[in-house]
C-alpha cells in the first residue's frame, strides 16, 4: 500500500535514470544515511562503533571491490586481502615520505598502487579462466605479502616489519574519537559505494556483464576485452586498495603484512558469495552477516554456555555453527541475501492487497 | 475477612521489596567485591593445542586462588573468555567487549598473539588499560618510559636471544669458542622470525661467529630445500625459531638429513610438548629456552590439583597435561596478574581495582626469591622485578630438552646480554616515540 | 653436481608428497565439477580420526578400517547434506560451500577428539638410506621413497578402479558428460557418493604419510595450499597429472630455493609454485594434461 509506484510519471530522461526510480525507496535511503550519520554515532556506544561499524564498513568496502570483479565481470580472485595489503603500506609510505601529504590523497594513493598491482596480477586473466584463475591470483596473494616481509623499505626498516599507521588530519581536525573515525570511514564508503553503483549502471558496467555472461560472445558484439577485464581488475584493486588504508589507518592502527592473510581474502570472498554476486547492496548486507555472525555466536556461547560445555567444546561448537550456517544460506538462498531482499521488496508492492 | 487480603498483599509487598532490596545490595556488594579479568583465548584453529594449555593453566591457578583464598584480599576473581582464533580483527573486537565488563572494566589485557598486541598499543594508553604480553610482544616496550600501558614481562625476544649465544657459548667450553663457529638461525619468515635478527646480528659481531639465515615460509610444513642448505652448510649450532607446525617439520627434517638435535636450540615457543610429540623420536636431544618450566612437581601445580581438580573444577579435559610446558605458562600468567592485584591492593585497598590502578600494581611488581618460595614457584619461573623504566623485569631464561618423552632441565637461570639488549631497546623506543610525538615520562618523579 | 642431484632427488620425493593431497582434488572435480576445498580438512581429520581410534586401543589395522569407515560416513553425509541440495549452482557456490564444509569438519575433528597435537608412526623411519649415503654421499630418507611407493601403488590402484571396474567406467561416463551419463541410466548420486568415499580414501592415505612426516595436528589442513599450484600445473581432471605436476612443482620449488633463494633473502617457495604454475598457464591455459576447453557461443 506504501510501497507503489503508481503516479510517479517519470517526465524527463534524467528522472528516468536515477538510481532509484521509486520515490519510496529513495526516502528510505535518505533515511538509512541519515540514520547512519547522525543517530548512529550519538547513539552507540563506543564498542559498537569501534568493534563492529568501523570493520563492517572497512570490509563491506573490500567486498565491494571484488564484487565489481567477481559479481559483474566474472572473474574469481582470492587475492583480495594482498591488495588491501598494498593499499596499506603505499598510503602509509606516502604519508611518510612526502611531507604535508594530505590523508585523503595518501588513500587515494594507496588505492591507485593498488590498482596497478591489480593490473599486473590481472594479465593473466586474459589467457585462464574459472578456477585456474582463481589459483593464479593466489600468487599474487602469497607473493604480496612476502615482498612486504622481505624488503624492509616499505615498512621503514622496522625491525618485525609492522607498520604503524600515521595520525589522521584533516584541515587541522585530527580523527582520534571512534564516532570521528566512524565518520570519515562512512564517507568513504558512502562516497564510493555511489560511484560503484554508477559505474555498474553505465556502459563501462554492462561490459563488464558481457564479458561475465559470456566472454566470447562479448568480443564478438565488439567489447574490447583485455580492456574490460584490466579496467575491472583495476577498479577492484583500487576498492580493495583503500579499504586496506582505512583498516590500516582507521581500525587497527598497526598492521604486519600476515595480517593480510588468505583468510582474510576468503572471508571478504564470502561476503560477496553470501550477500550476493552482482550487487552493490549485497556487499554490504554480506559484510554485516560475514563481521557480526562470528561475534553473536562468541558471546552466545560465553554468556549462556560458558558452564556447560568444555571450553574448547564450545569454541569449536562456533566454527561447526558457523560453517554450517553458511552452507544453509548457500543452499536455501544460493543468489545471496540481496536476492532476498528484492523478494521482499516484490512481496511489499502487493502488500497488503495482493490482488 | 475484608482485612485479610489487603494486609496480606502489604505483607507480601514488604517481603517482596526487603527480598530486592536484599538482593539488590548483595548484588552490589558482590560485585563490589570482584576483580573482572578478561581474557581473549584460542581454542580452534592452528594454534588451539597451544592454547588450551595455555588458557587452561591461566583459569587453573585463578580458580585456585578463589577456592584456597577466598580470592586476593577478600576479592574474588571473575574472567569471561573472549574466542580470538588468534586473528587481529578478533582480537580487537574482544577487547572493546570486555573493555567495560565488571564492576570497574576490564582491569589489564593478555592478547597472547603479537599481532593483536601491535593492533591495541595505542587504544590501550586511550583507554588506560594496562596490557602485559609475557614471552612475546613488541620487544621496545619494554622502555616503559615510551610504553607505560604495555609490560613484556619477564624476557623478551631479544633477551631470549643472547642467551641462547651465552648457552651455546657455554656448551662450546666459553663464549671466546664461539669464535670462527657458524650458527644457522632457521626463522619464521613473519614479524615474529624477525625479532630475533638484528640482535642476533650484533652477537655476531661482538663474538666473531658467522651467522646464516635461512628463512621459512608460514606455515613452515616443508622444509626441505633449508635443511639441504643445512647439509650444504654444515653449522656448528642452529637456532630454530618457529612457531606452530614449523617446529616438529624441522626436528623431522633434522633427522632426515641426519643433523644432530643435540646441536639445536629452539626459541620458546618451539619449547613445548605440542612442539616435540608430533615429531616422535626425532625430537629426542632438542634443547629449547623457557621462561618458565616444565613438570608438574612443584607446589603451586599441587595446590591447583588439591583446591581444583580434587573439586573437579579444572579446566583441562586433559588432566595428564597439567604441568605440561603451555599449561605452566598459563600458570606464569596466572601469578603475575594475582600478584600485580595484591601489589596494587598494597596501596589502593582490598576492593576492585581500576585499570589505573592495575596499572600501578604492575609497574611496582615485585616477586623476589622468598615471594617466589611462598607462591610455591621456586624454581618454576625467575624473580621479577618491574620498574618505571624496566617493564621487562627479569630477562633470564632457563634451557629445557626434551628426553624423548618429557622436558629436562639442562641451565641454570642464563643473564641476558643485558647492555646491548637494552641499549636496542632505547634506541628502538626512541624512534617510536619521535614517530608518535611522545614525550618519555621522566621516572624519577613517578611515585 | 653430487649436491645438485640430491636436492632434485628430495624435491621430487616431496613432490610425491604434494601429489597425494591434489589426487584427492582431482578425483571430486573431474566426476562432479566440485573444486573442493575441504581436502585440506579432511586430511587433516582422516589422520586425526586414525590417530584417535588408535590411542582408542585399536590395533593398526583395525584404526585404519575405522578412520577408513569415518571418511566413507563423511563422504556419504557431505554428498547427502552439502552437494545434492545444491545441485546446477554455479561453481562458484560449490566452492564457497566446501569452505564452509572445511570450518565444520575442523570444528567437529578437533571438537570431538581434542586440539591435542600427536606424534605418528607408521614404522618407517624418516632417516637417509645408509648404503646410498656411503657409497654416493646422497642423502634420501627411507621415509620418502616409502612415501613415493605408496603412491606409485595408490595410482596404479585407481587406474585399475576407473579402467577395469563397472564403477569405474561409470565414473568415467559421468566425468565426461552428466547428462548423457544420466540418460543412459547411471545413477549419478551414488556415483558421487563413491567418488567422495574414494576422495575419503586418498585423504586417508595423504594424512597418514602427512601426519607420519609431520605430526597429527591443525597445521595437515595446509597441506591443500601446497597441492594447489600442483593442480593447476597438472589440470583439476587428470590423475597423471596430479602426479607430473607434483613432481615438477617439487623439483622446481627445491632448486629455486636452494640456488635463487640466498639472492633476494629465501622463503619464497610460499609463492614461487603458484607463479610457476601461474607462468606456465599463460602458454598452455588448461593445464599440462587438462583437457581443452572449446568456446561456443
Amino acid at each position: 500500500m506504501f510501497y507503489r509506484e503508481a503516479g510517479q510519471f517519470k517526465t524527463t530522461y534524467a528522472a528516468d535514470q536515477q538510481i532509484f526510480p521509486i520515490r519510496q525507496d529513495r526516502l528510505g535511503m535518505l533515511l538509512l544515511l541519515a540514520v547512519a550519520f547522525f543517530f548512529v554515532p550519538a547513539l552507540l556506544s563506543e564498542y559498537w562503533l569501534k568493534a563492529i561499524l568501523i570493520p563492517f564498513l572497512i570490509f563491506s568496502l573490500a567486498a565491494l571491490g571484488l564484487n565489481i570483479l567477481t559479481g559483474y565481470a566474472g572473474q574469481l580472485s582470492l587475492g583480495s586481502a594482498a591488495f588491501m595489503a598494498v593499499g596499506a603500506f603505499a598510503s602509509y609510505n606516502f604519508m611518510l615520505r612526502i611531507d604535508g601529504m594530505p590523508i585523503l590523497l595518501a588513500f587515494i594513493g594507496g588505492g591507485v598502487a593498488a590498482a596497478l598491482v591489480g593490473i599486473a596480477f590481472g594479465l593473466p586473466s586474459l589467457r585462464i579462466k574459472g578456477f585456474y584463475l582463481a589459483v593464479a591470483t593466489l600468487a599474487a596473494q602469497f607473493f604480496i605479502v612476502w615482498l612486504l616481509t622481505k624488503v624492509g623499505w616499505f615498512s621503514d626498516y622496522s625491525s618485525s616489519g609492522v607498520i604503524t599507521a600515521q595520525d589522521m588530519e584533516i584541515l587541522g581536525y585530527r580523527f582520534v574519537s571512534p564516532e570521528a573515525k566512524y565518520l570519515l570511514v562512512l564517507s568513504i564508503v558512502v562516497v564510493l559505494a555511489l560511484l560503484a553503483k554508477n559505474m555498474v549502471r553505465s556502459s563501462v558496467g554492462r561490459a563488464w556483464m558481457a564479458v561475465r555472461d559470456m566472454d566470447v560472445a562479448a568480443e564478438v558484439i565488439g567489447i574490447r576485452i583485455m580492456h574490460t577485464k584490466l579496467l575491472a581488475f583495476a577498479v577492484s584493486s583500487f576498492y580493495c586498495g583503500v579499504a586496506g588504508a582505512l583498516y590500516a589507518f582507521a581500525y587497527l592502527g598497526t598492521v604486519e603484512p600476515e595480517g593480510f592473510s588468505l583468510d582474510l581474502s576468503f572471508k571478504i570472498l564470502f561476503m560477496v558469495i553470501i550477500g550476493g554476486v552482482g550487487s552493490i547492496a549485497g556487499a554490504f548486507l554480506g559484510a554485516a552477516f560475514i563481521v557480526l555472525l562470528p561475534i553473536a555466536l562468541d558471546v552466545v556461547v560465553q554468556q549462556w554456555l560458558s558452564g556447560l560445555l568444555a571450553p574448547s567444546v564450545s569454541s569449536n561448537l562456533q566454527l561447526i555453527v558457523f560453517g554450517g550456517l553458511i552452507i544453509f544460506f548457500l543452499i536455501v538462498e544460493p543468489h545471496g541475501l540481496a536476492r532476498l531482499w528484492q523478494i521482499g521488496k516484490e512481496k511489499l508492492r502487493l502488500w497488503p492487497f495482493p490482488h | 475477612m475484608k482485612n485479610v487480603i489487603p494486609l496480606k498483599k502489604t505483607l507480601a509487598a514488604a517481603v517482596f521489596s526487603v527480598a530486592a532490596l536484599s538482593a539488590a545490595v548483595g548484588d552490589a556488594f558482590a560485585q563490589a567485591k570482584e576483580q573482572f579479568i578478561g581474557l581473549p583465548s584460542y581454542r580452534v584453529g592452528a594454534y588451539a593445542a597451544g592454547g588450551s594449555g595455555l588458557y587452561g593453566g591461566w583459569i587453573d591457578y585463578m580458580a585456585m586462588i578463589n577456592e584456597r583464598d577466598g580470592g586476593v584480599g577478600g576479592v574474588k576473581l571473575t574472567w569471561e573468555e573472549c574466542e580470538t582464533e588468534y586473528n587481529n580483527a578478533r582480537g580487537v573486537e574482544c577487547y572493546e567487549r570486555l573493555k567495560k565488563k565488571g564492576s570497574t572494566g576490564n582491569s589489564v589485557f593478555q592478547p597472547v598473539s603479537t599481532g593483536i598486541t601491535y593492533s591495541l598499543l595505542d587504544k590501550v594508553v586511550a583507554d588506560k588499560i594496562p596490557m602485559v604480553t609475557i614471552g612475546y610482544g613488541r620487544t621496545d616496550a619494554a622502555d616503559g618510559r615510551v610504553f607505560p600501558w604495555v609490560f613484556p614481562m619477564i624476557t623478551t625476544y631479544w633477551s631470549q636471544a643472547t642467551t641462547m649465544v651465552k648457552y651455546i657459548g657455554a656448551k662450546e667450553g666459553g663464549i671466546d669458542k664461539l669464535k670462527g663457529k657458524k650458527i644457522v638461525y632457521l626463522y619464521h619468515d613473519s614479524a615474529f622470525g624477525k625479532e630475533g635478527l638484528t640482535v642476533l646480528e650484533k652477537q655476531a659481531q661482538k663474538y666473531g661467529f658467522s651467522l646464516v639465515l635461512l628463512p621459512v615460509a608460514h606455515p613452515g610444513n616443508e622444509q626441505q630445500s633449508q635443511w639441504l642448505r643445512i647439509r650444504q652448510e654444515k653449522p656448528d649450532w642452529v637456532i630454530l625459531w618457529g612457531w606452530g607446525v614449523m617446529n616438529p617439520t624441522a626436528l623431522k627434517a633434522a633427522a632426515k638429513t641426519g643433523y644432530p638435535r643435540e646441536k639445536m636450540v629452539g626459541v620458546w615457543w618451539a619449547g613445548a610438548e605440542e612442539d616435540t610429540v608430533p615429531a616422535g623420536d626425532a625430537a629426542k636431544g632438542f634443547t629449547a629456552a623457557g621462561f618458565s618450566v616444565a613438570g608438574p612437581n612443584y607446589p603451586v601445580i599441587k595446590a591447583i590439583q588439591d583446591n581444583v581438580y580434587k573439586k573437579n573444577k579444572g579446566n583441562m579435559e586433559d588432566k595428564t597435561r597439567v604441568g605440561s610446558v603451555n599449561y605452566n605458562r598459563g600458570v606464569v600468567h596466572g601469578i603475575i596478574t594475582v600478584e600485580a592485584i595484591r601489589t596494587a591492593q598494597a596501596k589502593f585497598g582490598k576492593k576492585p581495582l581500576s585499570g589505573d590502578e592495575m596499572r600501578w600494581g604492575f609497574e611496582h611488581l615485585d616477586i623476589d626469591a622468598k615471594r617466589l618460595k611462598d607462591l610455591g614457584a621456586e624454581g618454576f619461573m625467575p624473580n621479577l622485578k618491574i620498574t618505571c623504566a624496566d617493564h621487562e623485569g627479569s630477562g633470564l631464561v632457563k634451557y629445557q630438552q626434551w628426553d624423548g618423552k618429557q622436558w629436562k632441565i639442562v641451565s641454570d637461570w642464563i643473564e641476558p646480554d643485558r647492555e646491548m639488549v637494552r641499549g636496542m631497546i632505547e634506541e628502538s623506543a626512541a624512534k617510536y616515540a619521535k614517530e608518535k610525538g611522545i614525550t618519555p615520562r621522566d621516572c624519577a618523579k613517578e611515585g | 653436481m653430487q649436491f645438485f642431484i640430491e636436492v632434485l632427488l628430495g624435491g621430487l620425493l616431496s613432490g610425491v608428497m604434494y601429489s597425494f593431497v591434489a589426487l584427492g582434488f582431482v578425483l571430486i572435480y573431474k566426476a562432479s565439477g566440485v573444486f573442493n576445498f575441504a581436502q585440506g580438512a579432511m586430511v587433516f581429520a582422516a589422520a586425526l580420526s586414525f590417530v584417535g581410534f588408535q590411542n582408542l586401543g585399536l590395533s593398526f589395522p583395525l584404526a585404519l578400517l575405522a578412520a577408513f569407515t569415518t571418511m566413507v560416513a563423511l563422504g556419504i553425509l557431505t554428498e547427502r547434506v552439502v552437494l545434492r541440495p545444491l545441485v546446477n549452482q554455479p561453481p562458484i557456490t560449490l566452492f564457497m560451500a566446501t569452505i564452509g564444509l572445511s570450518y565444520v569438519i575442523e570444528g567437529l575433528a578437533q571438537g570431538f577428539w581434542g586440539a591435542n597435537v600427536r606424534g605418528l608412526e607408521l614404522g618407517v623411519d624418516d632417516v637417509p638410506v645408509q648404503w646410498l649415503m656411503d657409497s654416493t654421499g646422497i642423502g634420501v630418507s627411507s621415509f620418502d621413497l616409502f612415501g613415493a611407493g605408496v603412491a606409485a601403488v595408490l595410482v596404479a590402484l585407481l587406474a585399475l578402479f576407473f579402467q577395469y571396474t563397472r564403477i569405474g567406467r561409470a565414473l568415467r561416463a559421468v566425468a565426461d558428460d552428466h547428462q548423457a551419463a544420466l540418460s543412459i541410466g547411471i545413477p549419478l548420486q551414488t556415483i558421487w557418493r563413491i567418488v567422495w568415499a574414494v576422495a575419503g580414501f586418498v585423504a586417508l592415505v595423504a594424512g597418514l604419510i602427512w601426519g607420519a612426516r609431520n605430526g597429527v595436528s591443525f597445521s595437515l589442513t595446509f597441506t591443500a595450499l601446497k597441492a594447489l599450484p600442483v593442480l593447476i600445473l597438472g589440470g583439476f581432471t587428470s590423475i597423471p597429472g596430479a602426479i607430473v605436476g607434483g613432481l615438477i612443482i617439487g623439483s622446481t620449488e627445491k632448486l629455486a630455493e636452494v640456488y635463487l633463494g640466498e639472492y633476494v633473502g629465501g622463503g619464497i617457495d610460499s609463492w614461487f609454485p603458484y607463479m610457476m604454475a601461474l607462468t606456465f598457464l599463460l602458454i598452455r591455459p588448461e593445464g599440462l594434461f587438462g583437457e581443452k576447453h572449446i568456446d561456443r557461443v
